[in-house]
């Protein structure tokens, strides 16, 4: 049987969403799953080298709850999605891409970007590998 | 709750206070640390645990020996089989 993929747009910046997004991927690889994430706005700049371990926004409407969400991820030990991610890879088949409009809108390179990334796609290649997974999201 | 007579753990990894999916990741690297054959067990306080390691164990292919429950978390075993 032909491994089953999932296959997410990262599209918010938000340390929530990206916290469901790391959560997700890891999910999916232990379950054997293959993982793709394709990176834009603000999902991508999340992974420009330095960004994800400022002090994250958080979902504009939750913002309120920005500095007790951190504490409570502090004081729990809840990792940063960042190292879930990496030990997302170190665990099974997880890709990620980077949307090559962004990339070019905001004048990145691969280089500046998190060293989890893996290379630029356009969204052609995102579709045509999104059309045969089994669970595709937008987050 | 006991463990079944004639079973010895070999490795038992501590996850508790760890949040979905942290104990079931700590498993599977547990898992892979150690040989075909050995008895692996992790104690997990995360209430999804419960649902997610039983169907890791069977997705894996090893041998789910049960869940065993403690004062405050559940300790669960598997044996290794491949």
């Amino acid at each position: 049987m032909a491994t089953e993929r999932m296959s997410l747009v990262v599209f918010s910046g938000a340390a929530d969403k990206l916290m469901a997004v790391a959560t997700l991927a890891t999910g999916a690889v232990a379950m054997g799953m293959e993982v793709e994430l394709f990176l834009t706005f603000w999902g991508l700049e999340a992974f420009r080298k330095g960004t994800a371990k400022e002090q994250p926004p958080i979902s504009a409407e939750f913002a309120s709850y920005g500095p007790l969400m951190a504490e409570l991820m502090q004081k729990k030990g809840v990792p940063h999605w960042l190292d879930t991610l990496r030990a997302a890879r170190e665990l099974g088949d997880l890709k990620i891409f980077a949307c090559s409009a962004t990339m070019e809108l905001f004048e990145h390179t691969l280089d500046e970007l998190e060293d989890v990334v893996d290379e630029v796609t356009g969204v052609a290649t995102f579709v045509e590998r999104a059309k045969e997974a089994k669970i595709t999201l937008f987050i | 709750m006991n463990l079944p007579s004639g079973i010895t753990i070999d490795k038992e990894i501590d996850a508790r206070g760890s949040f979905c999916p942290g104990p079931l990741l700590e498993l599977i690297r547990g898992v892979k640390s150690v040989p075909v054959g050995s008895v692996v067990a992790v104690l997990s306080s995360d209430p999804g645990s419960g649902k997610d390691i039983p169907l890791w164990i069977e997705k894996a292919k090893h041998e789910y020996l049960g869940a065993f429950a403690e004062d405050g978390y559940t300790r669960f075993v598997l044996r290794k089989v491949h």
